[in-house]
């Protein structure tokens, strides 16, 4: 193997166009590529990449290699660790990065494994240390209770990014950047996964991940009732629900309406928590949120410790009354 | 078919103790237990041993528990044999303290080994405690079988597993041969409440402990000094914590005033 050079961005791409988490990891892989003063590539695995490429080379790549094949349309772990491990020893990256995303938290820790390096996984601040030139990795740990740095001392250095947590360089069309197609023999043999069927529950109205404002109901919520409330008051609001972990293990609401740690992370302008504690691992998935607002019949409940705003008070006498108030500021 | 199981537990600080026990001794690096509150199995640990007693629930087979650490509370790494698992093995040392997911790993796989037979192992798909989310992941690996990650729900039929394994905007159903390792998510449900049967048959069982010779590992290769990622620094990020409380004579008029607030602050 070559000596480690650069930083690799793993990227996703998105019916042909790059995820947002992979523009995230080229603006926080540009700073650090800056700091080592090495080159920035990212890496794009697939079977129809569309205009990912290009929309790479805006978010900061040197370069772009790209992997196309009929075989790589669907994410199996087998096959992504094949070209992975193949473009690691080809490529020879001193830094890896990748999304903490479905395919992320997946793929990463078998090539670790495989490679025989360290990981850092849902990191949320990544630096180079100016002595070592080693990654440093910041993540949080004990269910966002706390935080470590790790360091780790083979290369490459691999770590997974929480999405959100790094900020995208602003898009330069006109940038230039060389693409080059990696060829890659796979062995389907090799491949011990069958995508049987993909069951896509997205939920009506604004997405989460991409909402301005969010109303997020808790246990205080107190059943499925209760989060018609809150749809009504998204909708007048232009925003979307969502909700902490034990809504959606009583079954009061679609699993995919989960913030948390291991749910959505989120991070709207606007974080309207009903009914919510504000658990460490619920506070994970939204405290990038800009205002958050807290509606809790505790005055001790963690929630607050977060909120900018906040009434103590039981959600369903004070929720009707906002409601009613919101609608004739907007209506004036 | 009667199906051969192992789950890989862990006897983690409870992650339910109130956010204001939660301390860490700089000097260690460590956090200090709770005064008062007893550690707990890492709760996607027991939604694992929730899926492998479902497949033993519908077809028969055999559930073997493994977990690592030192000082394992026997009260606590029970609780899987009460709630229904067949045996539980200890890996017990003093030396397998303070490691990382590649030194537990390692350990966890060269204990497998030791087992041989298997067509399923199960993992929580992250601790409750580091949350870093690569042990089962890293046992596949280096026992050289196929993994699903995430997992909600796990059937097994002609000698495969067919696993719901859950994505941001719904979920996969893939196949998998076996023998295969599969973790599992919160999705899976909550797991069961161990049985009055279950606790007093686990009484009477005693765990098997074995020690890093017993699964031909050097110690070197296990615990703190088995590492591949140092911990630098453990730290509790400071909250600012100034929450502007909307004060009113009734909760209506609050809500009324809250929205006067957002208003005011241009956040609608």
């Amino acid at each position: 193997m070559a000596e480690p050079k650069g930083v690799m961005v793993f990227g996703e791409s998105v019916q042909g166009t790059l995820a947002a988490i992979s523009g995230e990891l080229l603006g926080c892989g540009k700073q650090l590529a800056d700091a080592l003063k090495e080159e920035l590539v990212c890496i794009l695995v697939g079977s129809q990449l569309g205009d990912a490429p290009k929309n790479a080379i805006a978010a900061g790549a040197d370069k772009v290699y790209t992997v196309e094949d009929a075989m790589l349309a669907d994410y199996q772990t087998d096959s992504y660790l094949m070209v992975m491990e193949k473009a690691i020893k080809d490529i020879s990256p001193r830094i890896l990065l990748m999304g903490q995303t479905s395919i992320g938290r997946d793929l990463a820790p078998r090539l670790a494994f495989r490679l025989g390096v360290g990981l850092a996984m849902d990191t949320v601040e990544l630096s180079i240390d100016p002595q070592s030139r080693l990654l440093q990795e910041t993540r949080p740990v004990y269910g966002g209770n706390a935080r470590a740095i790790f360091v780790s001392e083979a290369f490459p250095q691999i770590a997974t990014v929480r999405s959100k947590a790094m900020s995208p360089l602003a898009p330069d069309a006109s940038k230039q950047g060389e693409v080059i197609p990696l060829k890659v023999e796979l062995d389907p043999s090799k491949i011990r996964t069958k995508v049987l069927q993909t069951v896509k529950e997205e939920l009506a109205g604004i997405k989460l991940e991409d909402a301005q404002t969010i109303i997020c109901g808790g246990r205080g919520i107190g059943g499925p009732e209760g989060f018609k409330q809150l749809e009504e008051l998204a909708k007048v609001l232009k925003g979307a629900v969502g909700a902490s972990r034990p809504p959606c293990d009583n079954g009061w609401v679609p699993d995919t309406t989960q913030i948390g740690l291991t749910g959505k992370i989120v991070a709207p302008e606007l974080y309207i928590a009903v009914g919510v504690s504000g658990s460490s691992q619920h506070l994970a998935g939204c405290s990038g949120s800009k205002n958050v607002v807290a509606i809790n019949k505790d005055a001790e409940a963690n929630i607050f410790k977060e909120a900018r705003f906040g009434v103590v008070g039981d959600w369903k006498q004070v929720l009707p009354a906002f409601a009613e108030k919101v609608k004739e500021l907007l209506a004036g | 078919m009667p199906v051969n199981m192992i789950v890989c537990c862990k006897q983690v600080i409870d992650p339910e103790a109130p956010p204001a026990s939660f301390k860490i001794d700089p000097a260690s690096n460590q956090v200090i237990p709770p005064p008062g509150v007893p550690p707990v199995i890492s709760p996607f640990d027991e939604q694992a041993v929730e899926a492998a007693l479902r497949i033993k629930d519908s077809q028969g087979g055999k559930i073997t528990v493994l977990s690592l650490g030192n000082n394992l509370l026997r009260d606590v790494v029970k609780k899987p044999l009460s709630m229904g698992a067949d045996e539980l093995i200890l890996l017990e040392d003093p030396a397998f303290e303070g490691g990382d997911s590649w030194s537990t790993a390692y350990a966890l796989t060269m204990a497998i080994k030791k087992i041989g037979q298997f067509d399923l192992i199960f993992c929580g798909r992250q601790a409750a405690d580091w949350d870093a989310g690569q042990i089962g992941s890293g046992i596949a690996e280096l026992l050289g079988i196929p993994s699903v990650t995430v997992a909600k729900k796990v059937e097994v039929a002609d000698g495969k597993a067919k696993v719901e394994r859950v994505l941001a905007d719904g979920y996969q159903v893939i196949e998998v041969t076996m023998p295969a390792l599969i973790t599992v998510s919160n999705e899976l449900g909550e797991a069961r409440y161990a049985t009055l049967k279950g606790i007093m048959a686990a009484a009477k069982k005693q765990p098997v402990i074995w020690k890093p010779a017993d699964i031909g590992v050097e110690p070197g290769q296990i615990g703190a000094a088995g590492r591949k990622n140092k911990l630098l620094k453990l730290f509790q990020p400071v909250k600012e914590g100034k929450c502007e409380l909307i004060e009113a004579d009734s909760p209506a008029e609050a809500g009324v005033k809250l929205a006067q607030r957002l208003r005011e602050a241009k956040l609608f």
